[in-house]
């Protein structure tokens, strides 16, 4: 999924300071599962608003709606009808979502309520880890699964370096070293003998480097 | 005896049998000339290349290459230092060509330390390539005189390519394989981490020459001389991948703190004198940091001196 963490209210106060009718849009997905931006926090969140600008005497209107998601035209035709009736959106969907909602409703603001940070799993209830940076050219065939390019901090294809350990990134003791990993995986697997492969250097066109990216499938489309 | 490949002294004096030395200065952090041409003239009689590192540990200095130039400009033999941290595939093959316009012989190819240890902690890193892949594209240049784009180069570069090797990072299992690796990828010598745990790094060169890597590579083993028990003890707890065993630091505590750098050119001079008739050891690399001036004492103690002639 897509991991996000909501902005300091501080921030989003900032972002919201010069409009009186908002709504804050959740999104039952990814954000929900982060708990980040979903129906709860969305719910938290605009009642904080609300006491925030009654505290300042401000008289601001504050509607709360959690669509299914922010990233596809259905669910977010659904506010087409209230639109109108605000003068800003606050989006607590990933990045995607903010955008796409600030693409159909071209003329109302829209400002992000959660900062965009990886794509990862669940490692246990409040806490997230990054497993994949969408390169576009998936690698894990040949590194037992476990990927250098998200999990590397200097993204070694032909890792680990010098800075590996008992274990940990020369970064933050506390950050697995992804090579320790894959090398322990290969072992387990019984294809030590795999490590000695060079990995050849990257196509780095088809990760962000190249552009924007998109992909048409033409035997799908409608 | 190989046959040699480049113009580098370097591998001259290797492929002629020699013990090599090499050693290293760090750049300024300013673009005062005189520092690295002050720091290389403590060392030139005493070596037989200077390493140029190329901001190391991530703290922005004066560039790699032009340093290197200064060293040239001196008569004398520098190894370049290339990180792959700051270069996409592009400047890095200009930057070679750029070092080869000046007949910059040697290369250095690591990865680098990450960004977050240096001064600009919040910067981009690049790491389009990685270190063994920068070792294949200074040999794909050299050796088939193409870019890797696939056009030819007018007038490759000739260096003889080396890569660095950590015998003490984890996992220990894997540290053999990765040196196998570096050379299939086309390393012609190695420079190691700093030697302070003799033993391990002994058995290390044991696996080595089990697989006969001894013979396909020139190991030049790494010294650094520690300068107080202080040095020591950040060295063991603070530098990732360093291996400073207790006994080590125990000596350095043992002595009182104006004896210390004494006692530490000691420990550097038996460690040299103990790797020399290792099988396999083809060199030392001396990385005196910010202490040049000792390297003179190190080579001579260590009957290191005097360096060959070689043209």
């Amino acid at each position: 999924m897509i991991v996000a963490k909501q902005k300091p209210l501080e921030e989003i106060i900032e972002e919201l300071q010069d409009y009186t009718k908002i709504l804050v849009a959740g999104c039952n997905e990814c954000v929900t599962v982060c708990e980040a931006g979903g129906k709860k926090e969305t719910a938290i969140l605009a009642s904080s608003l609300r006491m925030y600008f009654l505290n300042q005497g401000k008289d601001v209107k504050i509607d709360e709606v959690t669509l299914e998601r922010q990233c596809d035209h259905e669910y977010l035709e659904e506010i087409r009808k209230v639109i109108g009736s605000y003068e800003a959106i606050l989006s607590l969907a990933c990045g995607v979502g903010v955008q796409f909602m600030a693409e159909k409703y071209f003329s109302v603001p829209v400002f992000p309520g959660v900062d965009t940070c990886f794509m990862g799993v669940t490692e246990e209830r409040g806490v997230w880890s990054e497993r994949c940076q969408g390169c576009g050219q998936c690698i894990l065939a040949r590194t037992a699964g476990i990927c250098p390019v998200s999990r590397c901090a200097k993204r070694l294809l032909n890792g680990p370096c010098g800075g590996s350990t008992k274990g940990k990134c020369e970064i933050d003791k506390e950050l697995d070293c992804a090579w320790q990993i894959i090398i322990d995986r290969l072992k387990e697997l019984g294809k030590l003998e795999q490590y000695e492969q060079l990995s050849p250097i990257k196509d780095w066109s088809t990760e962000r480097a190249g552009g924007p990216r998109k992909i048409t499938r033409e035997d799908i489309r409608q | 005896m190989k046959e040699v490949k480049t113009p580098s002294k370097l591998e001259k004096i290797l492929n002629a049998g020699h013990l090599a030395v090499t050693s290293e200065c760090g750049p300024p952090r300013g673009s005062d000339p005189n520092v690295i041409i002050n720091k290389a003239k403590m060392v030139k009689d005493h070596v037989d290349a200077i390493n140029i590192t190329d901001n190391q540990t991530s703290v922005t200095r004066l560039c790699s290459i032009a340093s290197c130039i200064h060293l040239k400009l001196m008569g004398l033999e520098p190894v370049l230092q290339m990180v792959t941290r700051d270069r996409n595939r592009i400047a890095i093959q200009s930057d070679i060509l750029g070092a080869a316009s000046f007949d910059i012989n040697n290369i250095l190819c690591i990865s680098g330390d990450h960004q977050k240890f240096g001064d600009n902690p919040k910067g981009q890193n690049v790491f389009d390539l990685d270190s063994m892949q920068l070792i294949q594209t200074v040999r794909y240049m050299r050796d088939e005189g193409k870019f890797l784009g696939g056009d030819d180069i007018d007038r490759p570069p000739r260096m003889f390519v080396g890569a660095a090797a950590n015998p003490f990072a984890d996992p220990f299992e894997i540290r053999v394989p990765r040196l196998a690796k570096k050379i299939a990828a086309g390393a012609e010598f190695i420079q190691t981490q700093c030697i302070y745990n003799v033993e391990k790094f002994k058995l290390w060169m044991k696996l080595a020459r089990d697989r006969g890597l001894h013979k396909k590579v020139y190991i030049l083993a790494g010294v650094t001389p520690l300068k107080s028990a202080g040095m020591a003890k950040y060295m063991r707890n603070r530098v990732p991948g360093m291996d400073v065993p207790e006994q080590v630091v125990k000596r350095m505590s043992g002595v009182p703190k104006d004896k210390q750098p004494e006692e530490g050119l000691e420990i550097c001079i038996e460690t040299i004198q103990q790797l020399k008739e290792e099988e396999g050891v083809a060199g030392f690399h001396i990385m005196a940091i910010e202490w040049e001036e000792k390297v003179p004492e190190i080579v001579e103690k260590s009957g290191l001196y005097p360096r060959p002639r070689i043209n």
